[in-house]
């Protein structure tokens, strides 16, 4: 039972999510800089002559984002989030609270986390922060779901927010609690490529017929 | 929560004794220095009427301030709104444990070492209270009552303030009479304790909290590995950072003075060391686990054994052959180790919540080069224990005097631990294999009983050895164990391996018995299950003493166990185990929690710890000790990795009990007239047994290793 | 540099580094001690203070990020609420070492303030955060009920 949060290898997608996550834990713990993941532009898949299987081509090049622990962690199945490059429970354990996400009374996300990343004392990490630190809703839930899924869930409007797909780029490419997921603070390893990458990859996708993967 | 109904009934009754002691400590010493009525070094009586306690023993949350303030206080008859405390000074003499010689408190002994003496200390205070009336109005002393803190005689009326002095001057009695306990007045009553107001409102003072002028605060970056020295420090990064004022080695590793907190944990964390390893524990907890269960294969040093249970066993119709796991594991206390010392004339003064206080202060005196005799103890509350406090290296405070030293006492110096340098930095409860092989014959009786147990010696190498090391055998490590009269045994051997590693390690609530309970308590269980028998009944017919008896009917008796029906996807297990004197009986409700952990939902707690002196502080202990044993059954583990580094830095990883996992509780104190015993312990050891007892019941599966969360569990 | 906030209702300021976490500069700077450093990782909740009113933990809280904002500490807590809870904490004596305990008081008036009358299920998620090591949480639970005037009994 040791490790008992939720685990990347655990999730079905293990080939898409080694690159980002299987980093040395000392490495992370000592807060020192690793070498960042990339992502590939879109034009990389050009050469994929078929429109379909090029567009979930790119998503699936997203998809080292989206599953990536920034991403994930608080993209939870339950109403406890998980934390840290090894996606374990949070501790404290907290929850979900009120339909936005923001934790229980007496118990939020500002308890803690806030308008921006803190580093630690001692040396060796950060507490997370942004404005609008919460929850996605339980609708968004993507931990535990295969790819084609978490692609599935999120052009479906009735569980993405009421979102169009240019509302979906809009949030890729300039959310800055999306954005987070780049700067996540020291002792945390930062989502792969850039969010301008991201957002092309996602306008990209969407050009493309906006397919999701098998 | 009866325990909680009742005592708010109580209060409702008395109209609400719901007064708080709040004078602040240093008010009550300064108090105490004036009074004119100082009959012995444990009373003092003002003219204003305040009784002070002087209190011999550190206070971190078990209770004794409170203990003893009730047991002088009843046999002075005072009004329980006239008492104060204050901390004892450093001073054998005068305030030594009776049990051990010098000052301290440890093996729940505060109340049980300190009984008779403060009940000694508050008659001659009454004695001569009363005999100083009886002189000012010309009647015989045995015309003279005292009741709430009036003395009277007939119509005449005085407080004991204006008494006081006069008393003072009066020869004091050296055996006056004590109370029959049929006249006791706060002993085996509740109200309120001496400390909840200031420890609800933020004013108590602990250690952490002292500030003097022109002090500076300093932070210790220790080594990596335990037995790892300093080789090479590069200081620039650190001392570059604002508020950092310098930086020096001493002989735990290198201290960073800055200006506040923050500064000196920013610059500890920002010095470059080079360490030396070559003499460093480098060994996993995996390896050492290896090497100790390999260890636990060979018979070891006899402890202890009676008729022939290698022979037993051969013989046994049925057997079980188990090894056990327990982990290092940290105390944790809410405040972590903490001094401010300070020069003072030829001396020095240091504050502390010692739990040593003599043996501290002569340590940190001797680091710091000045005599003890010039130095000063300032003791304050102390945020928890559990054991880490008593260190009988005086590791935590000799090296907040060689940071003192190092500085050249220019300033006062704050040492504060920070939470990574107190959960990594050792002296923990000791890795611990057990192996048992244990049968039951034809008839289903136990026929054999063979453990040993492997472990490193708390006391070997320290002060303490002489003391609880005998022939070989370390008293700690198979306390709990070794005491075959707990259970009628037969064929019975016990074995004990002594094993070495540079992991310093410590008492930890309840020392010896977090284990040794676990495994007697388990297999006992499950010999039982074999034979068919019922877990309560089946511990009845072989436990020897008749105390452990009845705390184990009276737990199955408030619970109900084998007497109702529990909810589906429940089950009820069940422990008895003596400690420190007292006697525990504890029945667990547990499931399968939705993190396929136990989920306890209620305990119900019997203990016969003697006269019951405060029984809610007793029922307190009680609730303590079993969320204490409870989180660290479920999470509790110090893991050395690859390399021989700490791998739990901070409480996310070394996770303790919280709230929603806090069963409810229900304690029943059994009524006796024995002499009081620990409570600040006893609480512990049952609880990790019951929950693997109910689990077994549920899952099918004996529990091997702790914590629960390590997994690995047959 | 001096950053300015309200605390305990009176102006204060600290002149130093802005990323000073409020809990030093309660403790080492302004002498206001009922703040405890338990774990400075935001942890155990021992540093529990009110910012506008609501639950911070102060040791993850540079002082810039209260500019102008209003601080309470446990010094400071006053009203209705803050005197039924730590009248109800008083009453059964929930404190032990008593070390976590300005931290858990605070956290229960910052529940009861968001929430008047919890369930036990909030109790549980509101104090999640706040570590008791001598584990009082039977009488933390029990104080909460007593000073929001709920009652009954966890299923």
């Amino acid at each position: 039972m040791k490790g008992r949060g939720m685990n990347p290898r655990n999730l079905g997608f293990a080939a898409l999510a080694v690159s980002a996550v299987a980093l040395p834990a000392a490495v992370v713990a000592s807060g020192q800089s690793v070498p960042p993941a990339t992502l590939q532009p879109a034009s990389t898949f050009a050469s994929i002559a078929d429109p379909g299987a090029r567009s979930a081509a790119i998503f699936t090049e997203m998809g080292k984002v989206l599953t990536h622990p920034r991403c994930l962690n608080c993209h939870p199945r339950t109403d406890r989030p998980t934390q840290g490059d090894a996606m374990a429970l949070h501790e404290p354990p907290v929850t979900r609270g009120n339909a936005k996400g923001e934790g229980a009374p007496g118990l939020q996300c500002s308890t803690c986390h806030g308008p921006r990343n803190v580093a630690f004392a001692n040396g060796t990490g950060s507490i997370p922060g942004h404005p609008l630190w919460h929850l996605a809703p339980a609708s968004m839930a993507w931990q535990g779901k295969s790819l084609r899924e978490i692609c599935e869930q999120l052009k479906d409007r009735t569980r993405n927010g009421g979102k169009t797909l240019a509302q979906i780029h809009e949030h890729n490419a300039s959310d800055t609690l999306v954005g987070w997921g780049w700067n996540p603070g020291p002792g945390r390893t930062p989502a792969p490529g850039t969010q301008a990458q991201f957002g092309a990859l996602t306008k990209a996708w969407i050009d493309s017929g906006a397919k999701c993967p098998a | 929560m009866t325990a909680v109904a009742n005592r708010r009934a109580f209060l409702a009754g008395t109209g609400g004794l719901t007064i708080g002691l709040t004078l602040p400590l240093g008010g009550a010493r300064a108090q105490a220095m004036s009074a004119p009525l100082q009959p012995n070094a444990f009373v003092r009586v003002g003219t204003d009427g305040l009784v002070t306690v002087i209190h011999k023993h550190v206070e971190f949350g078990q209770g004794p301030a409170t203990g003893v303030t009730t047991i002088i206080a009843d046999e002075m008859d005072a009004a329980w709104d006239q008492m104060r405390i204050a901390f004892a000074p450093a001073n054998d003499p005068l305030y030594k444990n009776l049990a051990f010689g010098t000052m301290g408190v440890g093996g729940s002994s505060a109340i049980r070492e300190s009984w008779m003496q403060m009940r000694m200390a508050g008659a001659a205070a009454r004695a001569m209270l009363v005999e100083a009336a009886a002189k000012r109005w010309g009647v015989p002393a045995s015309a003279v009552s005292v009741a709430n803190g009036v003395v009277s005689s007939g119509k005449r009326k005085a407080g004991f303030g204006e008494l006081a002095a006069d008393a003072a001057v009066l020869p004091v009695p050296q055996n006056p009479t004590l109370k029959t306990p049929d006249k006791f007045v706060y002993i085996g009553k509740t109200f309120a304790k001496v400390d909840s107001k200031p420890k609800t409102d933020g004013s108590a003072l602990f250690t952490q909290d002292v500030r003097l002028p022109g002090m500076v605060h300093a932070a210790v970056r220790r080594p990596p590995a335990f037995g790892a020295t300093v080789k090479k420090v590069e200081a620039g990064a650190a001392k570059a950072i604002p508020g950092v004022i310098d930086v020096k080695p001493i002989p735990s590793g290198v201290a960073v003075y800055a200006r506040d907190t923050w500064a000196a944990q920013r610059g500890a964390a920002a010095l470059e060391v080079d360490w030396d390893l070559s003499k460093a524990e480098t060994r996993s907890s995996a390896q050492m686990f290896a090497e100790y269960s390999a260890a636990a294969r060979t018979p070891g040093r006899q402890v202890e054994a009676s008729g022939d249970a290698a022979a037993a066993l051969a013989a046994a119709a049925r057997k079980i052959d188990a090894t056990f796991y327990f982990p290092f594991l940290a105390h944790g206390p809410m405040e972590t180790m903490d001094y401010v010392i300070a020069k003072k004339g030829e001396g020095i003064a240091v504050h502390a919540g010692s739990q040593f206080q003599v043996g501290e202060m002569r340590a940190i005196c001797g680091v710091a080069g000045v005599p003890f005799e010039k130095s000063e103890l300032i003791q304050h509350y102390a945020g928890g224990s559990f054991g880490r406090r008593a260190t009988p290296v005086m590791f935590d405070g000799t090296e907040a005097a060689a940071c003192a030293r190092a500085y050249g006492f220019a300033a006062p110096v704050k040492v504060v631990a920070s939470r990574e340098n107190d959960l990594t930095g050792g002296y923990y409860r000791p890795m611990t294999v057990h192996r048992v092989q244990a049968g039951l014959d034809g008839a289903g009786s136990i026929a054999g009983w063979d453990q040993v147990i492997v472990a490193k010696s708390i006391m070997k190498g320290t002060p303490f050895e002489a003391m609880g090391i005998k022939d070989g055998v370390d008293g700690n490590m198979v306390e709990g164990a070794n005491d075959t009269s707990q259970y009628k045994i037969g064929n019975f051997r016990l074995g004990q391996h002594l094993m070495d590693t540079k992991v310093p390690v410590l008492w930890w609530r309840s020392v010896g018995h977090t284990h040794t309970a676990f495994v007697k308590e388990t297999v006992i269980d499950e010999l039982l299950t074999m034979a068919g028998q019922d877990p309560v009944d089946g511990r009845l017919a072989l436990l020897k003493h008749e105390r452990a008896a009845g705390v184990l009917r009276k737990a199955a008796e408030i619970s109900g166990f084998g007497k109702r029906a529990v909810k589906k996807g429940r089950a009820l297990g069940v422990a008895v185990h003596e400690s420190f004197d007292s006697y525990v009986a504890q029945v667990a409700e547990v499931s399968v929690g939705a993190d396929g952990l136990p989920k306890v939902h209620k305990v119900w707690c019997a203990v016969d710890c003697g006269i019951a002196v405060n029984p809610d502080i007793i029922r307190a202990q009680m609730e303590g000790g079993i969320g204490y044993g409870l989180g660290h059954a479920l999470y509790g583990e110090i893991t050395l990795g690859e390399g021989g580094q700490v791998q739990e830095t901070n409480f996310d990883k070394y996770r303790s009990l919280r709230i929603g996992e806090m069963p409810d509780v229900e304690v029943a104190i059994i009524d006796s007239q024995e002499k009081p015993t620990g409570v600040g312990e006893p609480g512990v050891p049952p609880i990790a047994p019951a929950v693997a007892n109910a689990w077994r019941k549920l899952t099918g599966k004996a529990v091997r290793r702790l914590p629960f969360a390590h997994g690995d569990n047959s | 540099m001096t950053t300015s906030f309200q605390l305990n209702g009176k102006p204060a300021a600290f002149d130093g580094d802005p990323e000073t976490p409020l809990l030093w500069v309660l403790r080492d700077h302004l002498g206001l001690t009922g703040t405890k450093y338990g774990c400075g990782v935001a942890q155990c909740g021992a540093c529990t203070v009110h910012l506008d009113g609501k639950n911070r933990r102060s040791c993850v809280t540079p002082v810039g990020m209260v500019a102008g904002k209003a601080v309470t500490t446990i010094e400071g807590v006053a009203g209705k609420t803050a005197e039924a809870v730590k009248a109800a904490w008083v009453a059964i004596d929930v404190p032990q070492c008593g070390f976590c305990q300005s931290g858990q008081v605070m956290s229960a008036i910052g529940l009861l303030t968001a929430k008047p009358r919890p369930s036990d299920t909030d109790i549980d998620n509101a104090m999640a955060g706040n570590i008791c090591r001598c584990a009082t949480y039977v009488r933390i639970r029990q104080a909460i009920k007593d000073a929001a005037g709920v009652k009954g009994a966890r299923a």
